[in-house]
């Protein structure tokens, strides 16, 4: 216990330092969460509606997919970023633009996934109705997304939950370089690796209780507007 | 908009459905005029029929032609009413809306269109509602109300009244008879033989997937030409 409170204290002492960290790993894993629910959702609404071959194995691929290590999407967009690598030119490795393109990757699938499951639902109910409305399969695809737009909410905390908790990645394509593209789980990784566990931990609490506030946050506005719209 | 869409021939059509005959070589013509009822016991194959009809199915053989030959246009000029209605999670008015969208209906009409379709029904004053915490029966005359505001040429309706009780079943009603007065010629599955009789001008009565007999509606209730029908009315009025 005297270690957690020392820890808390130590890290609410950090002030400036630590806002700074706090800041840039709202700002990388929401930037990731905005690109992945972008591009996670038409996709997830696609595979719902649409029926094509080969459809049962893109949702097999993408549902593993989900576990992706995020060490080995670090490597694979390090070997990309890399000088001598073919977006070597951009100039993007041990930045937070780097950061930001390993975590999109890492939870696109999740987003897409959950979305997609969430919208073949929905669309068993609203084929027909749909279908017969005269809506095309564009239409259609657009119309779930906002209908079910309570239960994606789901989908797109749970990219940000993967995002916000891992290190691997953000580790490898940005550096944990102090100032730059250090977050809130590389510092923890670093402080453990120093041996300076108190700190470690404090960082390890801020992160939760920020994971927890997003969460509490959008429970709530979800239940309010499902009870507004049925 | 070109000439009628109707008659809708059905052409020797069947349909299965993992290997199970459900529509078995059904030949019949849908002229406009009067309001068609499908009769039949659960099972009979009353709302495959229509599916396949309004083009939700595809018949597994044999041909379903509409004299109106583009499906876009075909698709905007008929309306379904199911037993279970779906309604969007928006409003109710955004819902009328929706459909005229959907149709293609200039977005400065939509509007006034989706309000006097609510008056129709009697849902005005629920405009502005979401349509998922309306009644049973409110978000039935809420789907009548999608399909009133498209003007359809042929509404079909699959048992729109099963899942309600009587004074909302009424309400129901009094919009198809609203429908129908209106031009729009009516197909509707039931095994209420009294809305059948309320409602129909002419019975098609469905047994295991076949048409056993077509005829008026009082013909057909007075002096049922088949042993099926004569028996699945002595099973629906076990008083007469």
């Amino acid at each position: 216990m005297g270690a957690i409170a020392e820890g808390l204290h130590r890290v609410l002492a950090l002030d400036r330092e630590l806002w700074r960290i706090v800041a840039l790993s709202l700002e990388v894993s929401l930037s990731a969460v905005l690109i992945a629910t972008t591009l996670g959702l038409p996709l997830g609404a696609a595979l719902a509606v649409k029926r094509f071959a080969g459809r049962r194995a893109v949702i097999v691929v993408l549902n593993a997919l989900m576990g992706l290590p995020p060490v080995v999407v670090g490597l694979l967009i390090y070997l990309l970023l890399s000088r001598a690598g073919p977006l070597g030119e951009l100039g993007l490795l041990f930045t937070p633009g780097a950061m930001v393109i390993a975590q999109s990757v890492l939870i696109l699938p999740i987003v897409a996934a959950l979305a997609r499951q969430a919208l073949e639902d929905a669309w068993r109910e609203y084929e027909e109705q749909l279908r017969s409305l005269g809506a095309r399969e564009l239409d259609a695809a657009f119309t779930l997304i906002w209908d079910a737009r309570f239960s994606l909410v789901t989908a797109v905390l749970a990219g940000l939950g993967r995002a916000a908790a891992e290190v691997g990645a953000v580790m490898i394509v940005g550096g944990n370089i102090d100032g730059v593209t250090r977050v809130m789980t590389t510092a923890i990784a670093l402080e453990t690796s120093k041996g300076d566990l108190p700190l470690a931990l404090g960082l390890g609490f801020v992160l939760i209780a920020l994971v927890l506030l997003i969460n509490a946050a959008a429970q709530l506005v979800k239940e309010a507007a499902q009870r507004r719209f049925g | 908009m070109s000439a009628a869409i109707l008659p809708l021939a059905l052409d020797n059509v069947s349909y299965a459905s993992n290997g199970q005959a459900i529509i078995r070589g059904v030949s019949l013509a849908i002229e406009a005029g009067p309001a068609t009822i499908i009769l039949g016991a659960n099972g009979a194959g009353k709302s495959v029929l229509m599916r396949l009809m309004h083009g939700l199915l595809a018949p597994s053989a044999g041909r379903v032609r509409w004299s109106e030959p583009d499906p876009a246009s075909l698709r905007r000029r008929q309306a379904m009413v199911f037993q279970r209605p779906v309604m969007l999670r928006r409003s109710a008015l955004a819902n009328v809306v929706y459909a005229l969208k959907i149709a293609n209906i200039a977005a400065s009409e939509r509007q006034a269109l989706a309000l006097a379709a609510l008056d129709e029904v009697g849902l005005r004053h629920l405009a502005h509602r979401p349509a998922r915490v309306l009644s049973g029966g409110e978000q039935q005359r809420l789907a009548l109300a999608r399909a009133w505001a498209l003007h359809p040429e042929v509404l079909f309706l699959d048992e729109p009244t099963a899942n309600l009780d009587p004074g909302a079943a009424r309400e129901i009603e009094t919009v198809i008879k609203a429908f129908d007065a209106a031009g729009t010629k009516i197909v509707m599955a039931t095994h209420n033989l009294g809305q059948a009789r309320r409602l129909g001008d002419e019975v098609i009565y469905l047994h295991g997937g076949r048409v056993i007999e077509r005829a008026p509606i009082e013909q057909f209730f007075a002096r049922p030409a088949s042993a099926e029908a004569a028996a699945f009315m002595k099973g629906e009025l076990p008083w007469v």
